[in-house]
C-alpha cells in the first residue's frame, strides 16, 4: 500500500514539472463589455492571434452586455472589491481609469512594459497623457474612437443641394431646409440616456474651443460662463429638429433613420460607422460636428493589470499583444476605430478610417467626458442626468445653475 | 420542557445567525455607510451626518423618482385589486372550465418579471408615426388611430405604462387570493341572505367584501412592498425614460452606486426604501401578531 501510494505521488511529481516545463499554459480572463457586431468580431480577431500563438492557454472571454459597458462596469466593480479581479478588463483611458482605479490602488504599473515594448515611440502624447498618473502607465490603449463626428445621408443631401454644416448657423439653415422637404433634419436616440450628453458634449467643444472645454473639467473655464449658455440655447433649439420618437431608441436606430432616409443627420462617434459598413449602406458621408474644426475629442478603450490577477504571465503576454503593430490591425479593422500606434499601414483600413488617421495625427486632441477620458464617473454620472432632464425640459438657466453645482460638488472650484 | 425548548432553539440557531448577518447585519452595515462620505470606489468613513440625506432629497432625479414610485405604487394597487376582484367574482360563477381560466390568469404571474419587461417594451414601443409597430400598428389597422400614443416614450406617460404590465402580471395572483377567499365563506350566509331575500349586489357589498377585508390586506402589503422596490421591470422595459419619467428609487440607486461609485448616496437610498417598506409592513405584522396571540 505504502509502495503504491509512493508510486502515485512520484507520477503526480512527474506530471507537475512536465507541464510546467511546456510553453504558457492556464487561463486567461478577459473581462469587456464588447458583445456585438464590430466589436464582438474585433475582440475575436485578437484572441484568436492570442490562442496562435499561446495554443496552451485558455482563454475566458467574459462579457457583460448593455448600456454603454454601464452594466459591465458595475459587475466589475463587485468583482474588484470582493477581491476577485478579472485578469484583464476593458476601461476607457483617462479619468474612468485614474480615478476609479489607479488612484484608489487597485493596478499594477505598466511602465516598464511600455519601455521594453517601445511605446512611447509609436503613441503620441494626447493618448500617453490619459493612461499617465504620478509619471506611470497604467493601460494599454488598444483603440482610438472620435466621438464628434457628424453624420449624413449623402442622397438626401444631394438631392436638396445641400452641404453639410460648418457653423451652427448654417447648422439650422440646412435644417430648416431639410424640415420644409419633409425629411426629420436631425435624429437622436436617448433612449439609454448617455447619448444626449454625448451630443451637448459636442456642442461645448464647438462653443468654447478646445482649451475652454478641457478647462470645464479642470477649473480653469467656469460653468457659469455665458459661452456654456451658448451651448445649451443652441443645444435648445437643435432638439426642435429632432425625431419625436427619440427615447424609444437606441443610438444605433437612430442611425437606422439614416439609413432608410427618413432622416439626413447625427451625431454620434464613429462606431456608428461600424453599423453602417453593418448593414451595407454605402451613402453615408462625414463631417465634423459644426464649429469643432481641428478639434479630436477622443476617447479610447485600454486594458490594464490589475493587482492580484491571477495569471500575470499570460495577461502581460496578452497586453503584448495589445500594444503590437499587428494586435491593433486585427483589432481595429473590425471595430471600426483607428489604432493607437501611428506607425500602422494605413493602406490596409478603409477610407473613413484613413481620414480619421491624418486627423489624428494633426487636430488638436480633447478627451471625451461622456466616454470616461475628461472627469471622474462619479460627475460624469450627475452630468449625464442633468443633460438627460435637459431633453425633455429644456430650460437653460436650472440646467447651468446645476451644471454649476455638479461641477462643484465634484471638488472644481466655480 | 425545558429540553423541548433548548432543541428547538437549537434547530433554529443556524438560520438566526445567518439572518442575523446577512439580513439584519447588512442592514445597520448600509446605515451606517448612509452616514459616510464614501463617495469613490474605495471606502472613506469618515462620517458626515444627515449631509447625505439632505443632499439626496435636493436632487431633481430623486424627487422625480419619488413622485413616479408613490404614482405607480397607488396605481398598480388599485387596478390589481379591482381586476383582479372581478376576475375572482366571474370565475366564482360557476362556470364550466374554470381550471383553464385560472391558470390563464394565473400563468402571467409564473414569468419573471424580466420577461414582462422585455416583451411589454416591444408591445408598447411606439414606433415612428409613419411607421407604427406594436399596440399602435393593430390600433391603426382597426381604424382607432386615436388610440395611438407614445406609451412609455412620451414622458407624461412614462411610469404609467410601466403599470400596465405590472398589472398584467399580477392581477391573476390577487384573482387566486380573492377566489380562495370567496370559497373559504361559509355556504350559510349566502343562504341566510337568500332567506332574506338580499339582491346579488347587496350580498357582494355586505357579506363577500367585508369578509375579504384581511385578504384585501394581505394583497396590499404583498403588491404594495413589490411595488415600492420594484426594479427588475423598469429596467427591462424602460430605463429610466425621457427626462426620467420611468425612473424609480431603486433604479438610481443602481446608476448612482455602480455608475457613479457614490455608495453613500446609493445606502441613503436603500435606507429610504426600507423605511417606505417598513411603512407599510410593520402596522401588518402587528396586526397579524396581535391576532395570533389571540387565538
Amino acid at each position: 500500500m505504502k509502495r503504491r501510494i509512493l508510486a502515485l505521488s512520484l507520477v503526480l511529481v512527474l506530471l507537475l514539472t512536465m507541464s510546467s516545463l511546456a510553453q504558457q499554459k492556464g487561463k486567461l480572463e478577459i473581462f469587456s463589455w464588447w458583445t456585438a457586431g464590430g466589436e464582438a468580431e474585433g475582440l475575436q480577431a485578437l484572441l484568436d492571434l492570442y490562442q496562435k500563438k499561446y495554443p496552451g492557454v485558455e482563454v475566458i472571454n467574459a462579457t457583460v452586455a448593455g448600456g454603454a459597458g454601464a452594466n459591465a462596469k458595475a459587475v466589475l466593480k463587485t468583482r474588484m472589491l470582493g477581491g476577485d479581479p478579472p485578469d484583464t478588463f476593458q476601461v476607457h483611458a483617462g479619468h474612468e481609469l485614474i480615478d476609479t482605479w489607479v488612484k484608489t490602488g487597485f493596478m499594477e504599473s505598466l511602465t516598464s512594459l511600455y519601455k521594453q515594448e517601445g511605446w512611447e515611440k509609436v503613441m503620441p502624447k494626447g493618448i500617453l497623457d490619459i493612461v499617465t498618473y504620478n509619471k506611470e502607465y497604467w493601460s494599454v490603449p488598444v483603440n482610438i474612437h472620435r466621438a464628434n463626428v457628424l453624420w449624413y445621408n449623402k442622397k438626401i443631401f444631394a438631392e436638396n443641394n445641400l452641404k453639410p454644416p460648418k457653423t451652427f448657423d448654417e447648422f439650422f439653415k440646412v435644417a430648416d431646409a431639410l424640415k420644409a422637404k419633409g425629411i426629420t433634419p436631425f435624429v437622436i436616440g436617448t433612449k439609454e440616456g448617455w447619448e444626449a450628453a454625448h451630443i451637448f458634449e459636442t456642442v461645448l467643444i464647438g462653443k468654447l474651443g478646445s482649451e475652454g472645454y478641457k478647462g470645464l473639467w479642470t477649473g480653469k473655464t467656469k460653468w457659469a460662463d455665458p459661452k456654456v449658455t451658448d451651448a445649451l440655447e443652441t443645444f435648445k433649439k437643435m432638439l426642435t429638429y429632432v425625431n419625436s420618437d427619440h427615447p424609444a431608441r437606441t443610438w444605433d436606430e437612430a442611425c437606422s433613420l439614416i439609413v432608410d432616409g427618413t432622416g439626413a443627420m447625427t451625431i454620434m462617434g464613429d462606431w456608428a460607422v461600424g453599423y453602417f459598413y453593418a448593414k451595407e449602406f454605402k451613402d453615408f458621408g462625414w463631417a465634423l460636428v459644426p464649429e469643432n474644426t481641428g478639434i479630436f475629442d477622443a476617447l479610447s478603450d485600454s486594458f490594464g493589470l490589475p493587482k492580484g490577477a491571477k495569471n500575470r504571465t499570460n495577461v502581460i503576454n496578452f497586453l503584448k499583444l495589445l500594444g503590437s503593430k499587428e494586435g491593433q490591425e486585427a483589432f481595429n479593422l473590425k471595430k471600426g476605430s483607428i489604432p493607437a500606434r501611428t506607425d500602422v499601414d494605413k493602406s490596409k483600413f478603409p477610407e473613413y478610417q484613413r481620414s480619421c488617421m491624418n486627423d489624428w495625427l494633426k487636430d488638436k486632441i480633447v478627451p471625451s467626458v461622456m466616454h470616461g477620458a475628461a472627469a471622474s464617473e462619479g460627475w460624469v454620472t450627475e452630468y449625464k442626468d442633468v443633460i438627460s432632464l435637459f431633453i425633455v425640459r429644456p430650460d437653460v438657466k436650472t440646467t447651468q445653475k446645476a451644471l454649476v453645482n455638479v461641477a462643484i460638488k465634484n471638488g472644481v472650484k466655480q | 420542557m425545558q429540553k423541548d425548548k433548548l432543541y428547538s432553539f437549537l434547530f433554529l440557531l443556524p438560520s438566526i445567525i445567518l439572518i442575523g448577518i446577512f439580513v439584519y447585519g447588512f442592514i445597520v452595515w448600509t446605515g451606517f455607510i448612509s452616514f459616510t462620505n464614501w463617495n469613490d470606489i474605495f471606502p472613506d468613513f469618515s462620517l458626515v451626518g444627515f449631509r447625505n440625506y439632505i443632499e439626496l432629497f435636493q436632487n431633481l432625479r430623486f424627487q422625480i423618482s419619488m413622485k413616479n414610485t408613490l404614482v405607480f405604487t397607488f396605481l398598480f394597487l388599485i387596478s390589481s385589486l379591482i381586476i383582479g376582484f372581478l376576475l375572482a367574482v366571474l370565475l366564482d360563477q360557476k362556470i364550466r372550465v374554470e381550471n383553464i381560466f385560472r391558470n390563464i390568469y394565473l400563468f402571467p404571474m409564473a414569468i419573471s418579471f424580466i420577461v414582462t419587461g422585455v416583451v411589454w417594451r416591444w408591445i408598447l414601443n411606439p414606433g415612428t408615426s409613419g411607421n407604427p409597430i406594436g399596440l399602435n400598428l393593430i390600433f391603426d389597422k382597426l381604424g382607432l388611430s386615436f388610440l395611438k400614443s407614445g406609451w412609455y416614450t412620451d414622458p407624461k406617460i412614462g411610469i404609467k405604462a410601466v403599470v400596465i404590465a405590472a398589472v398584467w402580471q399580477m392581477s391573476g395572483y390577487v384573482m387566486a387570493m380573492y377566489l380562495a377567499g370567496i370559497r373559504g365563506i361559509p355556504s350559510e350566509l349566502f343562504e341566510a341572505a337568500q332567506v332574506d331575500g338580499a339582491s346579488t349586489w347587496k350580498v357582494y357589498r355586505y357579506i363577500v367584501v367585508p369578509l375579504l377585508r384581511p385578504i384585501t390586506l394581505g394583497a396590499i402589503i404583498i403588491l404594495g412592498h413589490i411595488s415600492l422596490k420594484i426594479f427588475d421591470l423598469v429596467v427591462a422595459m424602460t430605463g429610466s425614460g425621457a427626462g426620467f419619467s420611468c425612473d424609480v428609487p431603486a433604479l438610481f440607486m443602481y446608476d448612482t452606486t455602480f455608475r457613479g461609485n457614490h455608495f453613500a448616496q446609493g445606502a441613503c437610498i436603500a435606507i429610504i426604501l426600507l423605511l417606505l417598506v417598513g411603512v407599510l409592513i410593520i402596522p401588518y405584522l402587528t396586526y397579524s401578531l396581535r391576532s395570533e396571540v389571540k387565538r
